[in-house]
């Protein structure tokens, strides 16, 4: 009894869960159902901006259903293009979307018409599974590579398919079927039949997805884990495969045959760099997939019935090329400007440690520091020195007099100053204390150790050395009252010095 | 609905060797030039786990020829040679980019960056129909069946034959050479990159070149076979052959003879079906490969650990 009150109560928090996807259906199919039948054909020779007030005002039923069919494909190609993107099987796609060719041939034959189309979507998915069935039976069966096997599948499969168009292209219906439609794909043919498998498919990705969340989680990225915790692996992967072929017929009448592949890839490739975490890849690639089909199926109405599948693929490699240049983590272009800030602010550190240097060496006492001082201990050149006084004058940690070739520093210098040196002395001690690591080893460690080390970090060094004062080299830490303060270390003498002005 | 016309075994076998010699001879020649060049250069593709580098090129190749007629305003070979060479080895600088700079894999970086290129390429075509001579069609399946209607080339008064004939036997020609003066080292930094640094064989510059020439062979067969069915011309062949044979040269020697009998077995298909002649040769290739596949499976079902065995002693010998 308990058992099974248990399970009516996962069953009813499964409800509650996915309760909202009850409203997004009736809300789909009214939008669908509220389409007039499409006039294919009446786009006559208009120039581009009564294109664009045509398409932008949403008054023909072609347009409408050419944006809702391109949205709805951009959906579920988007987030089956999350799994195969992760599961680095981003060929297979292309693979299934060849492989799919005869059979939207044998389909077309079975009543010589694109209408009904489920002749078409049934055959093209058995050649779709037949395709990635042969490409394992190979792969399991010889000893060729998976590269050869997938492009030998993906040819072979899609010559059959050229074989099959040339011979129905030369019966006397089939020359204008529009069946050639399916090469490189025409948003403006989309019926209402088209439409509803379109929107049940999007339907179907978004339920099975945020059903199968986990499930699809585990074994994307750890396969033997999620067979030991019992999961059908094999199950899953078939049911994807399935839905896949299935996502992929419905967006050949809108994308085509050719570059449905890149529909996958091309979204889920751009949000795989913009974040970690499966969910949010999910949201954002089904964002761009939507993205770039409704800007495909504009840019293609603008031209008077040019092909959509190009433009959709440009606006999607569009978004990946922001995504690789500019992604806030893994951008080429943010990369190369954190690793030139960072450059920049080490090499600051390190010239202001080297006037905390040049001050302790002669016991805090004298007035400024000289370019000449700083050049011998850096041993750098004297414009080289200039060259980084500027950059600090620049963020107001030090002020020159440049008739004396002296420099000073500001208290915001000071402090950073301090700062590094401590971070310095303070890992410098942990290594010889904590690890071990003979005296005249830890200088190394701590130069690159120095400039990453956070404020939390040091205060817990400090701690676990239980505060103290000198450094294995035997030099003074300088400890955070003085640092906080502002004031130059007090030297034996009692003289103030280091800053001034 | 008669989509299979009936077997007339004169039309389809007798009459493309005799009273139509004229225009079959050149299509099976052609398709002889295609199949040699693209199965010599496959194998080695096969060997390298390049095949899918064949796929990229063979499709991102399209904006260069499309933009070479668009400067051009002409077929001219040169100037169409010169844009795909630059769309390929631009593809593959792309692919390496994506792959090295960001956490894109392989696979998913080659996916986006030809499917790229080859939009690019069709809305070229689409959107300067009028000045760029290429059917979009025609782009991925090609049409072989042209070569027959081309004008014969004359030189020192002797009418040699169609002028993309003669481009396709030059091509051939030229690759054998190369493959023959430069055997030791593919065979070298093919199967063992580490062994070619050590003798001196820089093998970047050897995958360099050999995009290069990837690039030159798939687009003197472009107008031919198109931009997928290439790819079955590349890899086919190589595959049949590693299936029946370990040895480099007996593979060579293999995809020469599936490609001259691919050719001619698409030849008499398509007279037969009534279908573009380029996607016949290419499924009498196919079906080829499932005979050398067939072989394969019965001859290694009945010693299945002698594979095994022969595989050790193979890479025991090669390490």
């Amino acid at each position: 009894m308990i058992s099974l009150r248990m399970d009516a109560g996962v069953v009813r928090s499964h409800l509650r869960r996915w309760i909202w996807l009850v409203p997004l259906m009736m809300l789909l199919g009214g939008s669908i159902s509220t389409l007039q039948a499409a006039k294919v054909g009446d786009l006559g020779e208009l120039n581009l901006k009564r294109q664009a007030i045509r398409f932008l005002s949403f008054k023909d039923p072609a347009v409408r259903h050419a944006v809702l069919g391109s949205a709805l494909i951009g959906i579920s190609c988007g987030l089956f293009g999350c799994f195969l993107v992760v599961r680095k099987m981003a060929l297979t796609g292309d693979v299934l979307s060849h492989a799919v060719l005869p059979g939207v041939a044998l389909g077309f034959l079975w009543n010589l018409s694109k209408t009904p189309p489920y002749p078409i979507l049934i055959g093209a998915t058995l050649a779709g599974l037949l395709g990635i069935a042969t490409v394992r039976l190979l792969l399991n069966t010889t000893r060729l590579k998976e590269d050869s096997v997938l492009g030998i599948v993906l040819t072979v499969f899609f010559t059959f398919g050229v074989c099959l168009l040339t011979m129905i292209q030369r019966l006397p219906t089939g020359s204008k079927s529009g069946i050639d439609k399916f090469l490189f794909g025409q948003a403006a043919a989309i019926s209402s039949a088209d439409l509803w498998m379109m929107g049940v498919i999007a339907v179907l990705a978004v339920a099975v997805v945020s059903v199968l969340f986990k499930e699809l989680l585990a074994t994307s990225f750890d396969a033997v884990y999620a067979r030991t915790i019992g999961l059908p692996t094999r199950w899953v992967e078939g049911a994807f495969i399935l839905l896949l072929a299935m996502g992929i017929v419905v967006a050949l009448q809108a994308v085509g045959v050719v570059l449905v592949s890149a529909m996958l890839i091309t979204p889920a490739a751009a949000a795989y760099l913009l974040t970690d975490r499966l969910n949010r890849m999910l949201w954002l690639s089904a964002l761009f997939g939507v993205m770039a089909g409704v800007l495909g199926a504009f840019c293609s109405f603008l031209g008077n019935n040019l092909p959509t599948g190009p433009f959709m693929v440009l606006a999607a490699s569009s978004v990946f090329a922001c995504a690789f240049l500019f992604a806030p983590k893994h951008g080429v272009v943010t990369r190369w400007w954190r690793h030139r800030s960072s450059t920049v602010r080490i090499r600051m550190e390190n010239t202001l440690k080297s006037f905390y240097h040049v001050l302790e060496a002669r016991r805090f006492e004298g007035d400024g520091v000289s370019v000449l001082e700083l050049a011998t201990r850096r041993r750098e050149t004297l414009d080289e020195i200039r060259g980084r006084l500027k950059e600090l004058v620049d963020h107001e940690l030090v002020t020159t007099e440049d008739d004396r070739g002296v420099a000073f520093l500001t208290p915001s210098g000071w402090k950073k100053a301090c700062s590094i040196v401590r971070n310095h002395r303070l890992w410098e001690l942990y290594l010889n204390h904590a690890a071990q690591v003979p005296a005249d080893h830890v200088h190394d460690e701590a130069e690159k150790i120095e400039h990453v080390l956070g404020e939390d970090a040091v205060r817990e060094l400090e701690k676990k050395l239980s505060y103290a004062r000198v450094d294995p080299h035997g030099r003074l830490i300088p400890d955070l009252a003085q640092i906080q303060k502002g004031l130059p270390t007090p030297s034996e003498t009692g003289r103030v010095t280091g800053y001034g002005r | 609905m008669n989509l299979i016309p009936a077997f007339d075994a004169h039309k389809v076998l007798v009459a493309p060797w005799t009273e139509s010699l004229a225009s079959y001879g050149w299509v099976v020649l052609m398709g002889i030039g295609v199949g040699i060049a693209c199965g010599l250069i496959g194998n080695y593709l096969i060997l390298r786990r390049m095949a899918l580098m064949g796929d990229a090129i063979s499709h991102s190749i399209l904006p260069g020829i499309a933009g070479a007629f668009l400067v051009s305003r002409s077929r001219s070979t040169w100037v169409m040679f010169l844009g795909a060479l630059v769309a390929g080895i631009l593809t593959s600088f792309i692919i390496e980019l994506i792959h090295r700079r960001s956490r894109v894999k392989q696979d998913a970086a080659i996916g986006v960056a030809f499917s790229t290129l080859f939009a690019v390429g069709v809305i070229m075509i689409a959107v300067f129909a009028d000045r760029v001579d290429l059917d979009q069609d025609c782009v991925l399946y090609g049409e072989i069946g042209f070569v027959s209607l081309e004008p014969s080339v004359e030189w020192l008064g002797l009418k040699w034959g169609p002028a993309s004939i003669l481009r396709m036997g030059v091509v051939c020609l030229g690759l054998i050479l190369a493959i023959s003066l430069f055997y030791k080292e593919l065979l070298v930094s093919s199967f063992d990159p580490g062994l070619s640094r050590v003798i001196g064989i820089r093998s970047d510059w050897v995958h360099h070149a050999l995009t290069a020439v990837l690039s030159l062979v798939i687009v003197s067969a472009f107008e031919a076979v198109g931009a997928i069915l290439v790819i079955a011309m590349l890899i086919l062949p190589g595959a049949s052959a590693s299936l029946l044979t370990h040895r480099l040269p007996s593979r060579l020697l293999i995809s020469v003879l599936h490609a001259i009998a691919s050719s001619v077995l698409g030849m008499h298909l398509a007279v037969w079906l009534d279908c573009s002649i380029a996607s016949a040769m290419v499924l009498s290739g196919a079906f080829l490969f499932v005979l050398a596949w067939c072989r394969f499976w019965i001859v290694n079902r009945s010693s299945s650990g002698r594979w095994e065995s022969r595989v050790e002693e193979v890479s025991g010998g090669q390490a």
